[in-house]
């Protein structure tokens, strides 16, 4: 039976599973959106955000919680150009997405017809992969390649733009059963004689440290590292990417490494003498000054994507391949041991680390909020995360035991990315509480998912983190511009409660300290979205903090 | 230091702009770039010619490899290297003394005349960039009206590390 190109996408998306579809329509992508009206029931959610940055980092949300892969969809010219951020978000930190765009018809393109941008071009450097389908008997290899190439290997974003002639014309549907390109064959098996040398290396180390990255999620691999961890008593530190890899609560977990890491993490990576590096790209928000990085550590360096290992650091045993498989067989050449003296200067660097000590302050400060989310959900819930102090406070405070558990906008740091990610996780776990910590700032730059989220019933619990600045960037005018607070203070912030009543929801105000718990289980066991706009302490820094081109283990903020 | 890369890419629209981007954004000069047909349909070969560092040109391969569209990604090493370039070149002749001399040049070069007028012969030339600026340095003094390169292509001396 012929089926026209959108009748094709709606049984390709069947077949790959895909759930939930986030978009806007418009004229180019018209005809996708008409069939989905054909279908007395479409087999996927088709959720309607309102801002196409709002669906791509909803779409991104979702795949970061499921593990699966997120769709969305716009239209062609402003649309498609709506999409950019989101795209750039999912690519640096290796998201995997298939965004559909709708296309201007073959026969216009590159004639600067109305609505016409040059999608694949513009978006070359920022997706895994792109394609422009340019024949309808394409098409069905093309969307079986996009999910593919988006969720193997190291995961990315892959774009399709649709002419929509495309869309319209017919052809016999056969949904090819695999992808096969030549170019394109991850690595999965790590080299056995590499594992083994790791191991001795491993097995000799006075001082050695895991780091772990982000890798060891997408590889679904934090069991195998908490098993060699127990196996081999090596402390475990995060880098902001991997938080949730790795239990919080563990005992040999020493906590975030890198510019806005924590001191004991800093300090024990900076004096180890083995680094065993986990799916991690050392990014320079992880090394800062990386001639003065860990100078006398040898690193082992696993991870999925060659070009990672020795981009940055030189990597004496570099391993490629998938985490999971690695760090089984590694854990067979691995025997029992206790770095007892290591352990003991590692418990050294926690007596000065502000982490470990007492919450004297009885403001409503940051700390004080973080710990009052996880008094009430003990690390079950989803913490959902937008850029700023917030972010660095939820990296440090929240508790975090499960994998996917912690999400938020690394690599590129977008602000704007929280509350529409939180959208997404929540509508890929609805069983699951959700807590989305946004600043003031970036709640605004995608404001208008509210109707989303709201209509759609979801209950996440957004905790506004209201300082009424931009306060990442106040905070470094504070260090380094003698508190010349340029553009930062958000004069203006509407008041958000009444935002978010305008939209049907609820909202609280919190302003003291006590009010915060009851507000907060008020909120959970209402089981829809609450927005708690926290007033906290305007000036509130977030500390310790490597400076720009410092050594990670120099700090300011530890006395 | 002078790199000269090999690249099978899968032949399809884009593709040339996938690659070249990635030189681009790592501040990597691209001297020169060709690219035909390969020994395998569907499949072209570019040669491009870089400058740069060493380690950045070791992420530049890896990042070439991770491009789907590209098959695979080789350095020719310079001990290994046959490389050859065409040129054409229109040069000014004003009196039947200099046309002899030319063609002195040309028979010297092993080069050909491919097209006469009464003002000009146009040349054709192939050989490795060395040899081809040699014999362009030599042509100069009588006026070269139009020099038309191909961009060096190039092949490894040993079968094995060919790009199959
Ligand atoms: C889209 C975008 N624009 C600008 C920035 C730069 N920036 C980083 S953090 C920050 C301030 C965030 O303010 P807010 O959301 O109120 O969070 P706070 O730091 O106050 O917790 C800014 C402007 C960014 N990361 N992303
Ligand atoms: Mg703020």
């Amino acid at each position: 039976m012929k089926l026209t190109g959108t009748e094709i996408i709606v049984e390709c998306l069947k077949q790959e599973k895909a759930k939930v579809l986030f978009g806007i329509p418009g004229a180019a992508i018209m005809p996708l959106y008409d069939t989905f009206g054909k279908y007395e029931e479409i087999p996927f959610k088709n959720i309607l955000c309102r801002h196409e940055q709002g669906a791509i980092h909803a779409a991104d949300g979702y795949a970061r919680a499921t593990g699966e892969v997120g769709v969305c969809i716009a239209t062609s010219g402003p649309g498609a150009t709506n999409l950019i951020t989101g795209l750039a978000n999912a690519h640096m930190d290796s998201v995997p997405l298939v965004a559909i765009t709708g296309q201007v018809p073959t026969e216009m393109v590159g004639n600067d017809a109305f609505q016409e941008v040059d999608i694949t071009g513009i978006t070359l450097p920022i997706t895994k992969h792109n394609y422009i389908a340019r024949k309808i008997e394409e098409l069905p290899l093309i969307i079986k390649e996009a999910f593919y190439i988006a969720k193997t290997g190291r995961p990315g974003p892959v774009l399709i733009d649709l002419p929509k002639d495309i869309q319209l014309s017919k052809c016999n549907f056969n949904y090819p059963e695999r992808a096969n390109r030549r170019g394109y064959n991850p690595s999965y098996k790590g080299h056995l004689k590499q594992i083994k040398s790791a191991a001795i290396k491993i097995m000799n180390a006075r001082k050695p440290i895991i780091v772990a990255g982000g890798g060891v999620i997408k590889s679904k691999a934090s069991a195998e590292l908490i098993k060699i961890v127990s196996k081999t008593n090596i402390p475990v530190v995060n880098t902001f990417m991997g938080l949730s890899s790795f239990p919080k609560n563990h005992p040999l977990f020493l906590g975030m490494l890198g510019m806005y890491g924590q001191y004991t993490a800093n300090q024990s990576v900076s004096n180890a003498d083995l680094i065993l590096a986990l799916g991690t790209r050392f990014d320079d928000r992880i090394t800062g000054n990386l001639s003065k990085f860990c100078p006398q550590a040898e690193v082992i360096h696993i991870d999925i994507d060659p070009a990672e290992i020795g981009k940055n650091i030189y990597a004496k045993i570099p391993i490629v391949g998938d985490l999971k498989n690695v760090l089984q067989q590694l854990n067979n050449y691995l025997e029992e041991k206790e770095p007892v003296e290591w352990l003991n200067e590692i418990k050294g660097f926690k007596e000065k680390d502000p982490m470990y000590k007492e919450n004297d302050n009885f403001l409503l400060n940051s700390r004080f909020i973080m710990e009052s989310i996880n008094e009430l959900f003990r690390g079950e819930a989803i913490i959902v995360t937008d850029v700023g102090q917030h972010q660095m406070w939820a990296a440090h405070y929240t508790q975090v035991n499960f994998p996917r558990h912690f999400i938020s906008s690394g690599g590129l740091g977008a602000m704007g990315f929280g509350f529409p990610a939180a959208i997404g996780a929540k509508i890929g776990c609805p069983n699951k509480p959700v807590v989305c910590i946004t600043g003031d700032g970036g709640f605004q730059m995608n404001i208008q998912e509210l109707a989303t989220a709201i209509y759609n019933r979801l209950s996440i619990i957004v905790i506004l983190m209201n300082n009424g600045y931009l306060g990442m960037v106040r905070q470094l005018q504070e260090l380094f511009c003698d508190k010349r607070y340029v553009s930062t203070e958000l004069a203006g912030n509407p008041d958000f409660v009444k935002v978010v009543e305008g939209y049907g929801g609820t909202g609280y105000r919190v302003g003291k300290r006590e009010e915060l718990i009851p507000i907060l289980h008020e909120a959970h066991s209402k089981n829809e979205f609450v927005l708690i706009d926290c007033h906290i302490p305007q000036e509130e820094n977030i500390f310790p903090l490597v400076k720009p081109d410092s050594s990670i283990n120099q700090m300011i903020g530890v006395d | 230091m002078k790199h000269t890369i090999a690249i099978l890419v899968e032949d399809l629209p884009g593709v040339m702009a996938r690659v070249a981007g990635l030189f681009t954004r790592r501040g990597f000069n691209i001297n020169s770039i060709a690219v035909g047909h390969s020994e395998t349909p569907g499949i072209s070969r570019m040669t491009i010619i870089v400058n740069g560092d060493e380690k950045v040109l070791e992420q530049v391969m890896k990042q070439l490899n991770k491009l789907v569209d590209v098959v695979r990604v080789r350095d020719i090493p310079a001990e290994n290297i046959i490389e050859r370039e065409l040129v054409l070149v229109r040069v000014h002749v004003d009196s039947l003394a200099v046309r002899s001399e030319i063609i002195q040049l040309v028979e010297i070069f092993k080069a050909k005349v491919v097209f006469v007028e009464r003002n000009t012969m146009t040349i054709e030339m192939s050989g490795d960039e060395e040899k081809i600026n040699g014999f362009l340095n030599l042509l100069k003094p009588f006026g070269i009206k139009e020099i038309v390169r191909t961009g060096t292509i190039a092949i490894n001396k040993n079968s094995k590390n060919g790009l199959k």
